[in-house]
């Protein structure tokens, strides 16, 4: 926005406001703010006066405190901020970084962590159970294998002698020659 | 004499599910953090466009031959690192012991870093970014000092996140939230290689595949950047006048050798779980240029986000001495803009000389801004957290940023441990015992206890030492075994031999030339050169000292004489193996052919291996 009479307007009204909470006497006047030296950077000097006592300016101190207590409602007046609105001599005070209660990573590592023992224990537990099949299925072939009196030949992945109960009726042509099989 | 052979019988070794399995672990081993923070680097100060000269010879005379050698060697044999070269020549053992102690070194040290990644991912769920403002004092009058001499992002990463000791010697505490992220990465470590190559095998889908991903978008958002063009410029101006310094040429041989990653066992180790008949010297091709290619490709976004970063810091620069010369001259509002700043200042310079003289302006150089160039940890944590500071929806890319970087380094970590277990699988007898659950968890649980120290304030220190004695030397000299080992002791013919019945095509001219005399030649002069250049300067750090006069710029000290002795140590300890078993099994063979009733046994021949 261009800086023009209403804008100085809004900001004499605001110093007055920040000089009547400030000292909170309701004596202040906007014709008290007077401004001068406005240079096109946008740049002046200002005095307060005490219209109560004769046409004195009030103390630079008593004018930095008041506007430091309201400086925040003095920027947003302009849209501003503490960097864009600067009063000379005023250094702003800091606002502290907000910190949550608990760090916000601490949250996440947890949950990481979490998905990460899942996951291991899962593994581990899928090992267990996948060794347990294999064992037990080594052992039934054992067995098996302690049935037939030779070895057991395997064709397709079923075991012959299955194949020969299942048939009951073997094909002479191909069971002719035990020694086909190659034995293992 | 070698006899034609059969394929061996199913032996129980574990094996990939498909061929793509087994070149994505190749490819994401040999991809890792250096190629996306060491690469560009090497690039920028080397002469831009001008070092990819050296780096494809090197590729051409080094990179490939000594990678296709890894692969023919493990695929040829199908055993781990040390049991293949004892079977090459007992003599010969110790190479094998050698990349199994560097594996185990460069492991302890790799997933630390690992670690400061997983932290600065834990904070990018922030808002704001905990590295993008200072933190108050105690009074709250005024910004942390140490922040606010240096910056935020120094400060987030030096004091934050390493609490590092101003020296070396001073060991600090231990930083728990440090080992808090250690055991996350050793436990993800352990999920991910808990049987071995069953289960990395599924995870490289992922942490191969994604980091190229997030390079790709990284990519499209750094085009997009203001500023982004200077950057690459910057980069990829070819200056060829830098080819006359050899040190260019050191660079880029030794750069192309620890990108690929050999002489870890590591590539031992995949290839041999591989089928006998593979082709193998077409992986080798394809792996090395997949990772050239990368380091290309990773340099792109890296190098527009640091032109933006530079650029953003230019324009502050100019912004802050025009408000300067507003507030000093009180002229309007948007009167100088950074277009016409020279104008304007050539103007007040000739009117008004000793007020603008007064005002102490900066003097902004882009070119000065872009020359701030870093590698390693720097150009990552400091960097390029400092850029991404400035892109609109900065936790976004932080995320993405530190999740790319940890998948880069987790693939090399999988090749490291592989490294370390396939070798430990076989050499132990009774491991038929001992699930491989319980041997994967215990070389975790090991490594996680030993790696605690780097998490003390001085960890950052220790890590550049193993980072560069143990991870640099004797990788060097095992390569250098390796390639004499297999041309010389076990004889080029008999390993063409082995590689035409691998690969069904007669070897080309081209290995035996470069696996006889260029690849070692090569070796041994990279490894003089590498050794001067270290001898010629004290081993020296460079130490964040909040309290030296120059904060913050680092302080640079040299290493107390006992931390010289244990860089000296962890350079030689792996490579006196080669001379130690070779001098042992001489011993025994001595000894054996004194005693006349002992028949020498026979030289083992891998055509008969049944593993």
């Amino acid at each position: 926005y261009v800086w023009d009479a209403n804008e100085e307007y809004l900001f004499k009204a605001v110093v007055a406001f920040a000089m009547r909470r400030y000292s909170s006497k309701s004596t202040t006047q906007i014709s008290n703010v007077l401004l001068c030296n406005v240079t096109d950077r946008v740049s002046f000097w200002f005095v307060v006066t005490d219209s109560s006592e004769n046409v004195s300016t009030i103390p630079g101190s008593e004018v930095e405190a008041a506007i430091r207590m309201n400086r925040n409602r003095i920027n947003s007046a302009f849209l501003l901020s503490d960097r864009t609105l600067q009063f000379l001599k005023i250094t702003s005070t800091l606002s502290p970084p907000v910190e949550p209660s608990t760090p916000v990573w601490l949250i996440v590592f947890g949950v990481v962590l979490c998905l990460i023992v899942a996951g291991i224990v899962f593994l581990i537990v899928a090992g267990i159970r996948q060794r347990k099949k294999k064992n037990k299925e080594s052992t039934k072939r054992e067995n098996l294998e302690e049935k037939g009196e030779v070895t057991v030949a395997v064709e397709n992945g079923i075991p012959c002698e299955t194949l020969d109960l299942k048939a009951g009726h073997v094909n002479g042509v191909f069971a002719a020659d035990d020694e086909r099989f190659t034995s293992l | 004499l070698s006899m034609p052979r059969e394929i061996p019988k199913e032996d129980g070794r574990p094996k990939w599910d498909n061929k793509f399995q087994y070149i994505l672990s190749c490819i994401g081993f040999a991809v890792g953090l250096g190629n996306v923070w060491r690469f560009p680097y090497l690039c920028q100060i080397h002469g831009g466009g001008a070092f990819l000269i050296p780096y494809f010879i090197a590729l051409l005379f080094e990179g490939i031959p000594l990678l296709h050698l890894e692969l023919a060697l493990g695929q040829c044999l199908r055993k781990g690192s040390i049991s293949a070269w004892n079977t090459i020549s007992p003599y010969l053992g110790g190479v094998g012991i050698a990349s199994w102690m560097v594996s185990v070194l460069v492991s302890l040290y790799y997933n630390t870093v690992l670690t400061w990644v997983m932290w600065y991912f834990i904070n990018s769920f922030q808002e704001p970014l905990p590295w993008s403002t200072c933190p108050l004092n105690e009074n709250r009058t005024g910004l942390n000092e140490e922040c606010y001499e240096s910056t935020a992002v120094n400060y987030f990463w030096y004091r934050k996140t390493l609490n590092i000791t101003p020296d070396v010697t001073e060991s600090g505490t231990l930083q728990w939230w440090l080992i808090l992220c250690l055991a996350a990465c050793w436990a993800i470590v352990y999920l991910c290689t808990i049987r071995g190559i069953e289960t990395t095998g599924k995870a490289i889908y992922v942490t191969a595949i994604f980091p190229y991903l997030v390079l790709t978008i990284f990519l499209i958002q750094g085009l997009t950047l203001p500023g982004a063009t200077e950057g690459l410029a910057y980069l990829f101006t070819p200056n060829l006048n830098t080819l006359k310094n050899p040190r260019v040429w050191l660079d880029a041989a030794t750069q192309i050798f620890f990108s690929l990653s050999l002489a870890f066992g590591g590539l031992i180790a995949f290839s041999s779980y591989n089928p006998p008949k593979n082709d193998c010297e077409k992986d080798a091709v394809t792996v090395a240029i997949v990772n050239s290619v990368t380091s290309l490709y990773a340099s792109i976004p890296v190098f527009s986000v640091l032109g933006f970063k530079a650029t953003t810091a230019y324009w502050d620069c100019l912004n802050r001495n025009i408000i300067n010369i507003i507030n000093e001259f009180d002229l309007p509002e948007g009167s100088i803009m950074r277009q016409n700043y020279t104008a304007w200042m050539s103007l007040l310079n000739s009117s008004y000389p000793e007020k603008i003289a007064g005002l102490k302006l900066k003097n902004c150089d882009l070119q000065e801004f872009l020359d701030q160039s870093v590698s390693g940890t720097g150009l990552a944590f400091i960097i390029f957290t400092q850029a991404i500071i400035l892109m609109p929806g900065s936790q976004a890319w932080a995320i993405l940023f530190f999740i790319m970087l940890f998948s880069l380094g987790l693939s090399s970590m999988f090749g490291n441990i592989e490294g370390v277990f396939t070798p430990l699988l076989e050499l132990r007898v009774i491991s038929n015992s001992i699930p491989k659950e319980l041997l994967s968890g215990a070389i975790c649980l090991i490594c996680f206890l030993i790696a605690l120290c780097f998490t003390l304030g001085s960890g950052s220190y220790w890590i550049d030492i193993f980072d560069s004695y143990a991870g640099s030397v004797p990788l060097l000299v095992i390569a250098f075994f390796e390639v004499i080992g297999v041309a010389y002791i076990y004889k080029i013919q008999r390993f063409s031999k082995d590689v035409k019945w691998m690969t069904g095509r007669k070897l080309n001219l081209y290995w035996h030339i470069t696996w006889r005399f260029i690849s070692p030649l090569l070796l041994l002069i990279v490894f003089m050169a590498f050794i001067t250049l270290q001898i010629q300067k004290p081993p020296s750090y460079a130490a964040w000292n909040p309290k030296y006069e120059g904060f913050p710029m680092k302080e640079e000290k040299t290493y107390p004489s006992w931390v010289q002795a244990i860089c000296v140590l962890l350079a030689v300890l792996p490579c006196v193996f080669v001379p130690l078993v070779a001098l042992f099994h001489l011993i025994q063979q001595m000894c054996r052919s004194k005693d006349p009733s002992f028949v020498p046994p026979e030289v083992f021949s891998p055509q008969g291996a049944n593993n």
